[in-house]
């Protein structure tokens, strides 16, 4: 049974989407924009919309590449996170973070705001996006604590990576055609501390989300009797995916860290080819230039030992995270299929209950009781059916939500892996271009310093040549 | 005997595209040509060509296990016509001794010293063990390099215990032992007490020991940093590795990057081999460092045959300086310094005329003796002087050319080194690219 879904609406969110805009996108055919994609050729068809233009999940599917690209005339919302400050208060000291947004969308009452979060409040967003579209693709935040290193909570190093990544964490959400959209986004962006307190008061108490947590924690145990085969795919995928990525960030971290042993040894290295030269009369000036010659090869190694820690560590760090959240998102998706199922399976009992021969327990205390057997009967089935039309409701809806969870997920997964490629594709080639220019960097330094040895020997020979 | 001079034109660097091994053998030639104003390489092609594992008794009749070397060896002229080279084996200990007759024999000269006997200062990749074959390789060629230090140099090469051990399978180490070297060889008690003891060493000489410590110091702290260089340099590379072989698997699930991946992967590969080589070709610019570290020795034997010269003419200088004042004591009769001889004379009353002129007489022959003595010690220490002080400035110009080759060199490999990483990863962000 296949629905057609206009509205972008999870069953358990509250917030208001656009109604479908299908009608919109016709116009977007003469949108300049255009020029910004068309270089992407793995576009299914022709479908090409403004990035931050909710869709609704069919068209999801055919979404084209997103690009970082800051200067895009398509992107409408811009977040920058930055002027990291610490709080002092009698029971613990924070950091907030300063959360800038300029947007032109309609549903900002202003253009411009500026806020201050913490880690927290990053945390209760993502959470909410979570529950409100359980089956998309969230970016993840970076780690609550960090596990190995002693790397202190209040660091310099510490701070600048975690704002670089809760920047990113933002800038995909507003990218997200449906997260950019979600309510709590925007109060997130907008609200001042004291009103987003409040906010967060709101919404399902605990014990429902207790509740839903306890369901959860049932479908998954449960397990899915009959997962799509694409999904089976993608999990496996995502096994695989979440192995390797492990690995490249342990290789990358090694190498850094090798990377950063060799530039000690290197920095002490240097320095005996001077100490070498003040025995020297004749070598003096030739052992100098050694020397200069490693000093200068160490500033470089330094700076490309640097660049690898903030362009390719992050990023790989940021995927093994990513593969975490997939596994989540599938997981999620396999629950809310599984509890489709299982209500099925509730429903194809009760339908046999009722279809069968009343010869049950039910009918004998009813006719202890003094029932009269046919009047029981008949209640009886006018209970079943009742139970059977409430269930056949709630069938519907989760089958509804099922539809609309594989959509979602559908729709995302391509979107996701674009973003991934595009990401990861990105920090290799950076890397790989300043380990070329590391080269290029240390060749001009010992191409000098031969070049000023090669001038030497005729005036050396000359002199030799006196007895 | 001042060496002969004049290096002739230095035909060596051309480009920086030399490969090392070319870079060396230019060096070699080049240092050959230098020396060709002096005998034996002239006439004489020396080469160490070969090394072998022998077994036999040593000399506590034990089975052991050593290395044998083929040193071959043929006139100049007949490479053009074919001729094969006589040759005969050797082992490390024969050059030992062979080296110890020449520091022996030859005190004013700065003998090239001999390859590590144990590896030491070496990186980890590098086996310390005697019997590696990179180790044997290496002591092969420092061997040969030796052989040639010795047969350029304008003094040693006109030895005759050189030219057998050269040419002469049977009995070399017995007339080795015939010549009595070691019996000429001074103590090293000696030498150490002397070097306490000398009052007027010739400044330049104590110079030259504070250099030759100074360069000993700061080549092993240069060597012991750079092994430590390689190590980590070796680490970095070869951690490379992995992204190969991650790449590869990664490449396998993905649809859109596999090529990109797969190639990139094979450049990674690529890369932490590379490592390989960089570090051979360094391991013998590290070989020439050593070889001036080992020299030191040398320079400090010189340094201590002056002082011991220059102490034994002291000492000689002295006991003439004591006599002289022995015989104008006897002649004044005073008494000037204390001396029991004196008190007991006083106490037990003076000596006759004929017994004074007696012990004048003898004392008169000392004296005669002990100028002679002197004469001979000052002749004997200005030659040393002389002709250690011409060796030295051989050896400093020596050093400072071969030095300043191999510091080129470290920079040609340094730019090769660099060259290869910029393919390397030139390649690999075309690969990237194609993601």
């Amino acid at each position: 049974m296949s629905r057609t879904i206009d509205a972008v609406v999870s069953p358990t969110q509250t917030n208001t989407i656009p109604a479908d805009i299908s009608g919109h996108m016709l116009d977007l055919d003469e949108d300049d924009d255009l020029e910004v994609f068309s270089k992407d050729s793995t576009l299914a068809d022709g479908n090409m919309f403004n990035a931050s233009m909710p869709t609704s999940p069919g068209s999801m599917v055919n979404q084209c590449k997103f690009e970082e690209d800051e200067e895009s005339d398509s992107k409408d919302i811009f977040i920058t996170v930055d002027n990291p400050e610490s709080h002092v208060t009698a029971i613990e000291t924070f950091i907030t973070y300063r959360v800038l947004t300029k947007t032109t969308r309609s549903e900002f009452d202003n253009s411009e705001y500026e806020v201050r979060r913490r880690y927290q409040d990053f945390l209760w967003l993502k959470g909410k996006l979570e529950d409100a579209h359980s089956t998309l693709i969230v970016h993840p935040l970076p780690e609550k604590f960090v596990v190995k290193g002693m790397v202190e909570r209040f660091s310099g190093d510490f701070i600048e990576t975690r704002r670089k990544a809760l920047h990113k964490f933002l800038t995909r959400v507003a990218d997200h055609p449906i997260l950019s959209c979600s309510e709590d986004f925007k109060v997130f962006l907008s609200a001042q501390a004291w009103e987003l307190t409040t906010y967060k008061k709101q919404g399902p108490g605990f014990l429902s989300r207790m509740g839903e947590t306890v369901r959860a924690v049932a479908n998954s145990v449960r397990g899915v009797k009959n997962r799509p085969e694409e999904f089976t795919a993608i999990q496996e995928y995502v096994e695989d995916f979440s192995n390797k990525i492990g690995s490249l960030d342990k290789v990358t971290q090694r190498i850094v860290k090798e990377q950063k042993e060799y530039l000690e040894e290197l920095k002490e290295y240097g320095p005996t080819y001077t100490l070498w030269s003040g025995s020297e009369e004749e070598l003096a000036e030739q052992l100098k230039g050694v020397a200069g010659c490693i000093e200068r090869c160490c500033k470089e190694t330094e700076e490309q030992v640097g660049h690898l820690s903030d362009t390719l560590v992050p990023v790989l760090h940021e995927y093994v995270l990513c593969a975490e959240t997939l596994k989540a998102v599938l997981r999620r998706r396999d629950n809310i299929q599984a509890e489709f199922e299982a209500k099925n399976e509730a429903l194809a009992t009760k339908k046999v209950d009722r279809d069968a021969e009343s010869s049950d327990l039910g009918f004998v205390w009813g006719s202890l009781l003094g029932k009269n057997p046919e009047e029981a009967r008949h209640q009886r089935q006018e209970r079943l059916d009742g139970e059977i039309e409430e269930l056949k409701e709630e069938i519907d809806k989760l089958e509804d939500r099922v539809e609309w969870a594989n959509n979602a997920l559908k729709g995302d997964w391509g979107r996701w892996q674009r973003s991934m490629r595009g990401d990861l594709k990105s920090a290799f080639l950076s890397t790989a271009e300043k380990n070329v220019d590391y080269y290029e960097k240390c060749l001009a330094v010992w191409e000098t310093f031969l070049l000023s040895q090669r001038t030497e020997p005729s005036e050396e020979t000359d002199r030799d040549n006196t007895p | 005997m001042m060496a002969d001079s004049g290096p002739k034109d230095v035909a060596v660097i051309g480009n920086t595209e030399l490969t090392s091994a070319e870079l060396d053998n230019n060096i070699k030639n080049t240092m050959v040509e230098i020396e060709k104003g002096t005998s034996l390489l002239r006439k004489m092609e020396i080469s160490v060509a070969e090394a072998e594992k022998r077994t036999g008794k040593n000399t506590v009749n034990m089975q052991e296990m050593y290395t044998v070397y083929l040193i071959e060896t043929r006139p100049v002229d007949a490479l053009t016509e074919g001729i094969t080279p006589d040759s005969l084996w050797r082992r490390y200990s024969e050059f030992e001794l062979l080296r110890n007759y020449l520091l022996v024999t030859y005190p004013f000269v700065v003998v090239a010293p001999l390859p590590e006997k144990r590896a030491e200062i070496v990186w980890h990749k590098l086996s310390a063990d005697n019997m590696d074959p990179d180790f044997v390789e290496r002591r092969r060629v420092g061997l040969e390099n030796f052989l040639h230090r010795v047969a350029s140099h304008p003094v040693l090469c006109n030895d005759n215990i050189f030219y057998i051990f050269l040419t002469e399978d049977k009995d070399w180490k017995e007339m080795v032992y015939e010549t009595g070297f070691q019996a000429k060889a001074d103590s090293r008690l000696k030498a150490v007490n002397a070097a306490f003891r000398v009052k007027n060493p010739d400044g330049r000489f104590t110079e030259l020991k504070h250099y030759s410590d100074e360069l000993q110091t700061v080549l092993s702290q240069l060597l012991r940093v750079r092994a430590r260089v390689a190590d980590r340099l070796y680490g970095v590379y070869k951690v490379h590795g992995n992204y190969g072989r991650v790449f590869s698997e990664w490449s396998a699930i993905e649809k859109e990057m596999g090529d990109g991946l797969q190639s990139a992967g094979h450049h990674m590969d690529a890369y932490a081999a590379s490592v390989d080589d960089i570090l051979e070709e360094e391991e013998h610019y590290a070989d020439q460092l050593k070889e001036y570290l080992f020299y030191t020795d040398a320079l400090r034997a010189v340094c201590r045959k002056h002082e011991l010269t220059q102490f034994e003419l002291e000492m000689v200088a002295l006991d003439l300086a004591c006599k002289k004042q022995q015989k104008e004591e006897l002649v004044t009769g005073t008494v000037r310094t204390f001396s029991l001889k004196g008190m007991t004379s006083k106490l037990f009353g003076q000596e006759t005329a004929e017994q004074r002129e007696a012990k004048l007489q003898v004392l008169e022959q000392q004296l005669k003796e002990g100028e002679e003595a002197v004469k001979e010690k000052n002749t004997e220490s200005d030659e040393f002087v002389k002709t250690a002080w011409v060796d030295i400035e051989r050896f400093k110009d020596q050093k400072d050319r071969d030095l300043k080759e191999a510091l080129i060199s470290y920079a040609v490999m340094q730019i090769s080194m660099c060259k290869k990483g910029i393919q390397v990863w030139t390649n690999a962000k075309e690969c990237f690219n194609k993601m």
